[in-house]
């Protein structure tokens, strides 16, 4: 069964001259067209495109001039702009928007012969932890279909969980890889902040949002990585530094690994099934030669109030330039400015966007700005400062992804506050711009676990390479869907 | 149009006005603050706005490196301390031209600090301007309501356009002095060549804040803010009418309002735009695009080795090295263009400064304003001006000549020394010539020679006259003066 092979598996039979590109494009375009109709995995599918790039894919695998990754079926997150295809950002604002340029990532994914099959469906302007806010309608999970994929990368997730592809990107900008990755029971990386250029994803948080690659294993997440990352002279905050083999360290010994708990991730709140897969997954950890140590980060508590004023702050202002004016929607017979700007923003975007641009606008106003704003970089600092010390100890850090595993679609929708609570150890990660994992470690009932693994500053490889360890001991990653 | 303010009004006696300026000068980059794209005036309406100009999602701005070494050359030209670190800052507002719906600019932390110039006055007397800050941001586009029955056009050319906003202290009295002020930043920037300065396509202009409190208060009065204002007279106008409002508002028992106001040239009158209850929240904060602008000891001493000499400096180097009045000084070092022709002229002139001094401000400039032409564009050129200055000074032409001369240079007849032989203008300097035809003049008028030797010495000058006439005005007339006194008196 072609989908239900990794990339790293794909590729081997690509060079071999198993099959070709096109009919691995073909299988997977199959599987789109049977299964996304009752996921809404995918919101544009590009079928015609993705069959010309796997021809080109196999003359450069018949020249030998391929890479790893040439062939290799791929979606992408409706937040990077690609050109010529609508770039819709899962909202009725950007539904008629076709990108007239890729986003950085995009290209190099391109350049590395990847062929994008289609786009996924994810929370509006990633604003959401159940993609229940897209203007698209909700995703099922394949697990379960009454249950939510998570957010905002839910398409994402849910697509690769249901072998639509065997990778697709995802951005996270408070648990948007992780927390749909652990509730989709696939494997998911969230890199350190400037490791991966934001160009041409569409800003929800700048100094949060950080694309990263969603796979069945930490080996394709390898493999993705490593041609996502590097600096981009277009984006002054990615960082020049260079890109490391993240497979050549896949396998190296974990024997004496100081894995850190977090005694505050471990407390009220976290369901008990969640944390006896967590307490499972440790335990192997220890079989596998790691110490594990209690630490704590004594401000975890502040990291969802803190994520609340900093997202809607930048938000707020990421989201002005749709406007009407220029491009996206637009309402219909405006009667002056005023009214363009009125109508187009409030037909234009959907409740939780406005919730969160009203937050943002009110937490940077004339008056409040010190209060919220400026105390919230303070409470940043401190959160930074819990990691900064914790890494001084341990190597890694360890605990679960999300709280519960994945909840019922329209469950959460009338509580934002409960809502948010679900990223409550994913948004710490993002306020430190750390590099954060999640990986399946179980189940609870049908549905799956996900451990977090935080690594320090640019750990990537280091991350990769513990989680890889796990799966080369177990087989939550290898499981399927039933009916998938 | 009123010419409002008199030299004696009533007014100046009881009210003292107050101003400072807010200048926005356009950096001469190729290419934008924030993108690769040309910054070039005057292209089909949005031919020069790339994806990031046109604040298309998901794109990023980048730092043009060259605007803060722009900003620093400026900085350390007004003796300002330069932060060694500086910070963007989005301030937000919705308006069409503005396609992020905020701009990037610095706010608390600007990359220039507190500095000054010195402006000279009327009287002579000198007088420090305290310049604020001075930050980097970018321009916005352009709405056109012109042309599109009802609707309004964009053009986003602009849009990005790096510029430096100069803000000063409100140490101005006079509407004299903001336009003193003003000129001399003018002259400055362009002097550091940071910015073209070219007023009519806007790449210099300033917002003017103006106040009046009576005399010998120490609290300032509210302030209106005056808008957008793109030429010198405009802000002397702009100001005059202003404080004329205020007083006139104060005096009749109102009171000024803080608000920003438009200056109608055509109606000569400041307009409110907006109150300060309307005022916009710009909700600033720290641009999370843009990593802050640090700037180190080594960048700045590169930057100082490349600041040329700076106005004041060379209006006290013309005072000494060419013995020029400060006045004439200050005129020929108004711009660098000027004082650099005139140091080529009176180089090319071997060392005669005072006559190069006058024929640069004197005819050349009359001609250039004129034809309305640049000094860069002179059709006589400093080689060429300072050789016939030349033949003035080893006599082989008079002044009244040169000015022939002058104007067949001007005409491109070639060089002095080809006008005047080719006119046969040489001075006539030939004791014996002269005399000849000084003799003839004498025996031509028998009768006002009577009359002169009769005690009618004013006919001196009739005499003179004639013999220069003579001579087709070619007579040395220092020459011609003492042949001729002899000859009448003998």
């Amino acid at each position: 069964m072609l989908h239900n092979k990794t990339i790293a598996e794909l590729s081997a039979d690509l060079h071999a001259g198993e099959y070709s590109s096109e009919h691995l494009t073909r299988a997977f375009l199959a599987r789109i067209e049977q299964f996304n109709p009752q996921l809404n995995a995918l919101v544009t599918v590009t079928a015609e495109q993705a069959l010309a790039d796997a021809r080109v894919a196999d003359a450069r695998l018949k020249a030998g001039t391929a890479g790893p990754l040439t062939g290799i079926p791929l979606v992408q997150k409706d937040i990077f702009c690609t050109k010529g295809v609508k770039t819709s950002c899962g909202s009725r604002m950007l539904d008629n928007f076709i990108a007239p340029y890729d986003a950085t990532t995009v290209t190099k994914l391109k350049d590395a012969g990847m062929v994008m099959v289609g786009k996924s469906n994810m929370d509006e302007f990633a604003m959401g932890s159940s993609n229940e806010t897209s203007f698209y309608g909700p995703v099922k999970n394949p697990w379960d279909t009454a249950a939510v994929p998570g957010g905002s990368s839910g398409g994402s997730a849910a697509a690769v969980a249901a072998r639509l592809a065997p990778v697709a990107t995802g951005t996270d900008t408070g648990g948007s890889i992780r927390q749909p990755a652990a509730l989709c029971g696939i494997t998911g990386i969230k890199p350190t902040y400037g490791r991966v250029s934001r160009y041409g994803m569409i800003a929800f948080a700048s100094s949060l949002d950080q694309g990263g690659p969603m796979a069945r294993t930490a080996e394709d997440c390898a493999l993705v990585l490593g041609a996502m990352a590097g600096f981009d002279e277009r984006d002054s905050t990615s960082v020049d530094m260079p890109v490391p083999d993240y497979r050549a360290t896949l396998n190296d010994s974990i024997q004496g690994l100081k894995i850190g708990l977090p005694k505050e991730y471990f407390g009220e709140g976290l369901d008990a099934q969640v944390a006896q897969v967590i307490e499972d997954a440790i335990k192997q950890y220890r079989t596998l030669g790691a110490e594990v140590v209690e630490i704590s980060l004594p401000n975890t508590q502040l990291a969802v109030p803190t994520y609340y004023v900093v997202a809607p702050a930048e938000c707020s202002s990421n989201l002005s330039r749709f406007d009407g004016v220029r491009f996206g929607y637009r309402c219909e017979n405006p009667h002056d400015l005023l009214d363009l700007y009125k109508r187009s923003r409030g037909e234009g975007f959907g409740p939780e966007v406005k919730r969160r641009i009203m937050i943002g606008t009110y937490a940077l106003s004339a008056g409040y700005y010190d209060a919220y704003y400026i105390k919230a970089q303070q409470l940043r600092r401190l959160i930074s400062d819990d990691f900064i010390q914790a890494f001084k100890q341990v190597d890694v850090i360890m605990g679960p992804t999300s709280p519960t595993v994945a909840f019922n679609i329209g469950e959460k929708v009338a509580d934002p506050v409960t809502m948010y609570l679900s990223d409550i150890y994913t948004i710490a990660v993002n306020l430190a711009g750390l590099p954060g994992m999640s990986i399946p470690a179980g189940f609870v009932g049908k549905r799956p676990v996900g451990l977090q693994l935080i690594g320090n500053y640019f750990a990537e490889a280091r991350l990769l390479n513990v989680a890889h360890k796990y799966q080369q001991a177990t087989d939550w990653h290898d499981r399927v869907p039933e009916g998938f | 149009m009123s010419n409002s303010v008199s030299s004696v009004s009533p007014w100046q006696q009881e009210w003292e006005v107050v101003i400072g300026l807010e200048i926005h000068a356009q950096l001469a980059t190729r290419t934008k603050i924030f993108s690769g794209a040309a910054t070039a005036y005057g292209a089909e309406p949005n031919t020069q706005a790339c994806a990031v100009d046109l604040g298309l999602p998901g794109v990023l701005p980048v730092l043009n490196g060259e605007v803060a070494r722009m900003a620093v050359k400026f900085g350390l030209a007004t003796g300002a301390r330069i932060a060694p670190r500086s910070v963007f800052a989005r301030k937000n507002y919705f308006y069409p031209d503005l396609p992020k719906g905020y701009q990037i600019s610095q706010y608390e932390l600007p990359i220039v600090g507190q500095g000054s110039i010195q402006i000279e006055l009327d009287d002579g007397v000198t007088k420090t301007i305290g310049i604020t800050r001075a930050h980097l941001e970018e321009d916005a586009g352009k709405s056109l309501h012109e042309d599109f029955h009802g609707l309004t056009g964009i053009d986003l050319n602009r849009a990005g356009t790096p510029l430096l906003e100069i803000v000063s202290e409100p140490d101005m009295r006079s509407a004299k002095e903001a336009v003193a002020y003003m000129k001399k930043i003018h002259s400055l920037v362009r002097y550091l060549e940071i910015c073209d300065g070219n007023m009519q396509e806007g790449s210099f202009r300033c917002d003017a804040n103006v106040s009046v409190r009576p005399k010998g208060r120490e609290k300032f009065g509210t302030r209106a803010e005056i808008k957008n204002i793109n030429s010198f007279r405009f802000v002397e106008k702009a100001i005059n009418y202003e404080v004329e409002r205020q007083i006139e508002l104060l005096e009749s028992g109102g009171t000024v309002v803080q608000e920003t106001r438009l200056y109608d040239a055509d109606k000569d009158e400041t307009r409110s735009m907006r109150s300060k209850e309307e005022a916009f929240d710009y909700r600033y904060f720290p641009d999370p695009d843009l990593l802050p602008l640090d700037v180190d000891e080594a960048f700045i001493a590169e930057v100082r080795r490349t600041l040329p000499e700076l106005p004041d400096e060379k209006r006290e180097r013309f005072v000494y090295q060419y013995g020029l009045t400060p006045y004439d000084a200050s005129v020929l070092t108004a711009s660098r263009e000027l004082a650099d022709f005139f140091e080529a002229v009176e180089k090319a002139s071997d060392g005669e400064a005072k006559q190069s001094a006058n024929w640069v401000m004197g005819d050349l400039s009359a001609a250039l304003n004129k034809a309305n032409l640049d000094i860069a564009n002179s059709p006589v050129t400093a080689q060429m001006l300072g050789g016939m200055i030349q033949r003035i000074a080893d006599d082989t032409i008079s002044g009244k000549i040169a000015k022939e001369v002058f104007e067949a240079m001007w005409n491109g007849e070639g060089d002095a020394d080809a006008i005047i032989e080719k006119k046969g203008l040489k001075q006539v300097t030939d004791t014996g010539a002269i005399e000849q035809a000084i003799d003839a003049v004498i025996a031509n008028n028998p009768k006002q020679l009577e009359q002169y030797r009769s005690g009618q010495e004013k006919l001196f000058g009739f005499f003179v006259g004639q013999a220069m006439k003579a001579t087709q005005g070619k007579a040395n007339p220092a020459l011609l003066n003492e042949l001729l006194k002899k000859k009448l008196s003998s």
